[in-house]
């Protein structure tokens, strides 16, 4: 378990080194986006020194992670406000809509995956198999775009977008967080609902089923056996699917305008706003390595025999 | 009155390449306390005879036919519901795989109590005291800590006693014990053999045993029932199977048990073998099944299939040319 926490802090090490690299690869000068198309050599010079963009890139990696690693991820380029401060109050709004997306993806991708298991070869399983397919191969921003088209202009029953601040009045915010959320999940349900389905059609036909059934139990009983097994499987694809639904926030984000991780991405590429682009991608691969921490710990719980293994008990 | 009556069982599976009629015909009665052994060899059909009492084959492709009365009662006539409340109470199985037969992510004390759960109506915490009664009735050291441990913990043998604590948990009046000692060491099978005649003597458990192994049923079998292509050719007592076998097909079986093994003129003894295959279970003509392998085998072995006749005091045997006497 040591060994893992030890991994998971090797790998944030090496992204963070990918991520500042990788934001100094993108084409264009900060300082000139600052300074405007038109302006004098001596205030984009200025403009450097007064960023550290005029040091070799080794150096300011050094001083970025000293810096970030007392919480200090510098100032915006465009508006001077702290990062840490924008990340701050960015981050809630991205994990409300993540966290509403999982329970989403979750609720839907788990339900559709054990009824289509069960009930296997019936129409059930035909319109979630169906459902699955769809969901798997209709983009964020079609689906996000239909949504509104639907729910909010013909319907007219929920807003298009905005954002509202869940302190300010909670109901609204979920009445705006719905559409983009249930937009977010269904990708992540599709992933869910095959991959729970293979995983407990897989289980069902075990030896242990059998013995569950001579037992004298019922199906749903039967069914809880097998779901046991297969929810390792389960655990497993929502950790790697986190990624795909970072990408997806990105874009939701942006079809339903709300201020969170993703729009803050986007914005901050195209004004080369370095220090937001770096703090907000670097959070970004944080809560990745420590969901797919916590998925390894989820094993150690869900399958007994990973336990000596590990070491984790 | 028996204690279980079968009656003309017949299992079909349908499959894609067509029906597959694994068990034919077979019929057979089981007393209170008493060990009766399905004896063959692989594909006989004796495993589906077994998972066919209890109801356990449960899929859609199979077709049941005959009676199972337990205790006089018909239990054909049951819905699933009510199979339900036979299982693991009155009718429990022991299966042959100890190794994937037990959930790996449930403890053992768990996997015990679920049954007595769903039967007994006892708390939770009841069924667990109870469990550790059953580890120990099993024979497992130090039960009260094995409780708490995950299948994978345990050796094979030790799984197999666990999967015995689950089935005799309730107290059934049958145990149908599926090839029980097949995937463990021999050391080992000698002391899960001994838990099942405990159980016969202490409890009266009446007990079906399958196996393919002579040695198992001259242990601890009372009676013994030779199975062939789906159907029970010879039946009689333990003993009388052993110093009297009758069917060409029993006396085969024993002639390949190297105990068994017929003195050559060289002096060496040499293990004797049945020729040819087991038949196709997609057909069941009118014949004896084992004639094609038979070397007493005549006309009318083929022209019509024979019934099971009486050569003894509670000895049937299916054949026109049942041999007389012990075997050398």
């Amino acid at each position: 378990m040591l060994q893992r926490v030890i991994t998971s802090i090797v790998t944030l090490f090496l992204a963070s080194i990918v991520v500042f690299v990788g934001v100094r690869l993108l084409p264009g000068d900060p300082a000139l986006v600052l300074a405007g198309e038109t302006a004098d050599p001596a205030v984009v010079a200025a403009i450097r020194e007064q960023f550290g963009l005029n040091q070799p890139i080794w150096i300011q990696y050094f001083n970025y992670v000293g810096q970030a690693l007392q919480g200090n991820f510098g100032v915006s380029t465009r508006d001077r406000i702290p990062v840490a401060e924008i990340l701050l109050q960015r981050l809630p709004i991205t994990l409300e809509l993540a966290g509403l997306a999982i329970l989403v993806g979750v609720l839907i991708g788990l339900t559709a995956g054990i009824v289509s298991a069960v009930k296997r070869g019936s129409f059930a399983d035909y319109a979630a198999n169906a459902f699955g397919l769809i969901g798997l191969s209709v983009p964020h921003f079609w689906l996000g775009m239909l949504a509104i088209l639907f729910f909010a202009i013909n319907l007219q029953v929920l807003p298009a977008s905005g954002y509202v601040a869940f302190t300010e009045d909670p109901g609204e915010n979920l009445r705006r967080m719905i559409l983009p959320a249930l937009v977010l999940g269904t990708g992540l349900s599709a992933v869910l609902m095959r991959q729970t389905r293979a995983a407990l059609l897989g289980q069902l036909s075990a030896d242990y089923v059998r013995t569950a059934r001579s037992k004298g139990v019922s199906r749903s009983r039967e069914v809880k056996h097998a779901l046991r097994n297969s929810l390792t499987t389960v655990v497993t694809v929502l950790g790697l699917q986190l990624g795909a639904l970072i990408g997806g926030a990105i874009i939701t984000e942006q079809i339903f305008v709300i201020p969170g991780f993703g729009k803050l991405i986007i914005d901050a590429v195209s004004a080369r706003n370095y220090p937001v682009l770096q703090g907000a991608v670097l959070v970004a691969v944080t809560g990745y390595v420590l969901v797919n921490l916590a998925v390894d710990i989820a094993y150690a719980y869900l399958n007994p025999r990973m336990r000596l293994a590990g070491g984790a008990r | 009155m028996s204690v279980l009556e079968v009656e003309h069982l017949r299992v079909e599976f349908g499959t894609e390449n067509g029906p597959v009629i694994a068990v034919k015909d077979v019929s057979f009665t089981l007393e209170k306390g008493e060990i009766l052994s399905l004896v063959g060899e692989s594909g006989c059909g004796k495993s589906t005879v077994a998972m066919s009492i209890p109801r356990l084959l449960g899929d859609s492709h199979v077709t049941l036919g005959g009676s199972v009365h337990l205790n006089g009662v018909d239990l054909s006539a049951y819905s699933e519901k009510r199979m339900q409340e036979v299982r693991g109470k009155e009718i429990s199985v022991v299966f042959q795989e100890p190794m994937t037969s037990l959930n790996p992510a449930y403890t053992v004390g768990n996997q015990i109590s679920e049954v007595l759960l769903q039967h007994e109506g006892l708390s939770r915490r009841a069924a667990l005291a109870r469990a550790v009664e059953l580890l120990e009735l099993v024979g497992i050291p130090d039960a009260q800590r094995r409780t708490a441990a995950f299948p994978h913990e345990l050796s094979g043998g030790m799984r197999q006693r666990v999967m015995i604590a689950i089935a005799v948990a309730c107290n059934p009046l049958v145990l149908i014990a599926d090839e029980p000692t097949t995937a463990l060491d021999v050391t080992i099978q000698a002391g899960v053999l001994d838990i099942f005649r405990r159980l016969r003597d202490n409890l009266g458990t009446s007990i079906v045993l399958i196996t393919h192994d002579l040695g198992v049923v001259a242990d601890i079998a009372d009676r013994v029932a030779i199975m062939y292509a789906g159907r029970i050719v010879e039946m009689a007592s333990t003993a009388e199977i052993f110093a009297a076998p009758t069917h060409p097909y029993t006396r085969g079986l024993l002639g390949a048990l190297p105990s068994r093994a017929i003195m050559q003129a060289n002096g060496r003894r040499r293990l004797t073998d049945i020729p040819g295959l087991v038949p196709s279970p997609s057909t069941d003509p009118d014949q004896c099944q084992f004639a094609p392998r038979c070397a007493s085998a005549s006309i009318e072995c083929t022209a019509a299939r024979p019934t099971a006749e009486p050569v003894a005091v509670g000895h049937t045997v299916s054949c026109y040319h049942p041999a007389v006497g012990a075997m050398l």
